[in-house]
């Protein structure tokens, strides 16, 4: 008998796929070669109609959903949504997800060596952006034999790989789902961001980037960077909720050294647990990737214009307590794909979690996703 | 395909392949059918949870948005024709609702139920109680219909603002037209549906 629940595509193995032809970089470097690895949840179709591609936020990675061996505690991080019978359900959908180039979960990044070097590359990995990671999509789309996604779905920074596709490759993807996200960074959101990219440059251990090389981990600075994070994905209400002004130790201790707050405590734990499994330099390309991404700026801002050459169907969510992609962001988006007389439905989710609320089985967020999903024509 | 009786009056006013608002849209029929039949561009705005679910799941675009919020992210001119059923009477602002409307749309499609109906001027005038009827089920304090007005009160707004009215039709409650409503519209009529422009 199978030790998973009825609805988890059960037990899954990473694929890994080597790419040789160079690939030309935003910032004007390339990559003579990289590597990206994945996962496919369910069956692609004989007419090859039915492949959905997720794309991962900040910190997510190729690991979606199911589970690597019968001892994991926890399934992928987008279990919630995808298996058979739920919302991008496998037993219509061939899933496909991957960790983006520059991650720290096996495709080629910073702490990857370098074939001209045959150190890890470190500082010295190219810094790569939403547009490179779309243009990496599509080569391992071209490898699958996917020549259109029946759907694209991510929330977040992942959000903006969906719409990058959309606009990038208009006739590769029949519909486009784009959670908690929006076309570009505030510049509250940039800043959020510089204060976690300063608490890692600034950890001594940090060592210029090179840091593999001398054998130690900014594990403080980037530990500070997701405590910083972590505050800007949680509401007021749910850490109210939470946590409250609950104290460890019931008392006060008039002192600086004690852990004294329970939010205190669970921000350091999740410091410290992200610095044990995260790449410093990952994290900093991540954040500039959220901050430099902004498709209308060769449009002098005009997003709109940006969008015409959009086919896909748009699904926008937003959550109300999101405060670092705010509703009001994801209404701009939607109200440009209006504007450009594109298809587009949006759905503003009450949901007290902020802007972690797109990782979680919300129901309204669930039955919208599920019945747009349900909307994709599927041959055989 | 089974439409409501007032959407299937309002079908016939929206030209093909037109580009249409439907404002308080609902479960998205009247826009569903206006695709599949005219091959119409749509949005329909909507409030209620389990109506834009309904929506989604027929693949008409839906905009989770209170009409109270106002229409100023709708470019000027951007529609052929905006349509609002049976909502007038629910909106804090009917006369901004209609501005808003005239400002986006080229012509407006809008029904309400008529306050000057006979029924509801004998139930305040007899009875001395605001009128509940099947039709208008709720009663004063629960009623999200909080801007009553009759036939006439619109047609003196509509006056006012320099609204034109390009048509007009009065119904009974099955959207049935009569002779006698045609007479006496604002003391038979129902529900009134009204094409407008500037």
């Amino acid at each position: 008998m199978s030790p998973f629940p009825a609805d988890s595509v059960g037990l899954v193995t990473p694929q890994r796929q080597t790419f040789t032809e160079p690939l030309q970089l935003a910032c004007g470097r390339s990559l003579s070669q990289y590597e990206l690895v994945y996962e496919t949840y369910g069956q692609l179709n004989a007419s090859r109609s039915n492949a959905v591609l997720i794309c991962h936020a900040l910190s997510g990675h190729h690991h979606a959903a199911g589970y690597h061996s019968e001892d994991d505690r926890k399934p992928g991080w987008w279990d919630a949504c995808i298996g058979p019978g739920k919302a991008i359900d496998t037993n219509r959908f061939f899933v496909v997800s991957l960790n983006n180039l520059g991650g720290c979960h096996g495709s080629t990044g910073p702490s990857s060596i370098d074939p001209d070097t045959g150190k890890s590359y470190g500082a010295n990995f190219p810094m790569i952006v939403v547009e490179d990671w779309v243009n990496s999509q599509a080569r391992l789309a071209d490898h699958l034999g996917i020549d259109c996604w029946a759907a694209i779905v991510g929330g977040s920074l992942g959000g903006m790989q969906a719409l990058q596709w959309a606009i990038a490759y208009p006739e590769r993807l029949r519909y486009c789902v784009a959670v908690a996200t929006a076309s570009k960074l505030s510049a509250q959101n940039i800043a959020f961001n510089e204060v976690a990219r300063q608490a890692i440059i600034s950890d001594p251990d940090f060592r210029d980037g090179d840091y593999a090389a001398f054998g130690v981990v900014p594990k403080h600075g980037l530990g500070l960077a997701r405590m910083v994070g972590h505050i800007t994905y949680l509401s007021d209400d749910a850490m109210g909720q939470k946590f409250g002004r609950d104290l460890r130790a019931g008392e006060l201790k008039y002192d600086l050294k004690s852990v004294e707050f329970q939010v205190e405590s669970y921000l350091r734990y999740q410091g410290q647990e992200f610095s044990q499994r995260f790449d410093a330099n990952t994290y900093l390309l991540m954040t500039k990737a959220l901050d430099y991404y902004d498709p209308a700026r060769v449009h002098d801002g005009n997003l709109a214009k940006t969008l015409e050459p959009v086919q896909a169907r748009f699904l926008v969510v937003s959550f109300s307590t999101d405060w670092r992609f705010p509703p009001s962001r994801s209404r701009e988006l939607a109200n440009a794909l209006i504007s450009a007389r594109k298809h587009v439905s949006y759905v503003e989710v009450d949901a007290a979690q902020g802007h972690d609320a797109f990782l979680l089985p919300i129901p309204r967020y669930i039955q919208a996703l599920s019945s747009f999903m349900n909307r994709i024509e599927v041959q055989a | 395909m089974s439409l409501r009786a007032d959407l299937q009056i309002i079908e016939k006013w929206i030209k093909p392949a037109s580009h249409v608002l439907d404002l308080g849209c609902g479960n998205g029929e009247l826009l569903h059918y206006l695709q599949e039949a005219k091959q119409v561009h749509g949005y329909g705005l909507e409030i209620d949870p389990d109506n834009i679910n309904a929506c989604i799941a027929k693949g008409v675009n839906v905009i989770d948005k209170n009409l109270d919020h106002g229409l100023d992210n709708f470019e000027d001119r951007s529609f052929d024709t905006v349509v609002m059923t049976q909502a007038l009477q629910a909106v804090h602002y009917p006369d901004r609702a209609l501005e808003g409307m005239l400002r986006i749309g080229r012509e407006a499609i809008l029904t309400f139920p008529n306050f000057g109906h006979w029924r509801c001027r004998m139930y305040l005038g007899i009875k001395g109680r605001m009128p509940v009827s099947e039709f208008m089920p709720y009663t004063w304090y629960n009623t999200p219909n909080i801007h009553f007005c009759t036939f006439k009160d619109f047609e003196n707004l509509c006056h006012e603002r320099s609204v034109k009215i390009l048509d007009r039709l009065v119904v009974d409650q099955t959207h049935r037209s009569s002779k006698l409503s045609a007479m006496w519209p604002n003391l038979l009529g129902e529900v009134a549906i009204y094409r407008v422009t500037r």
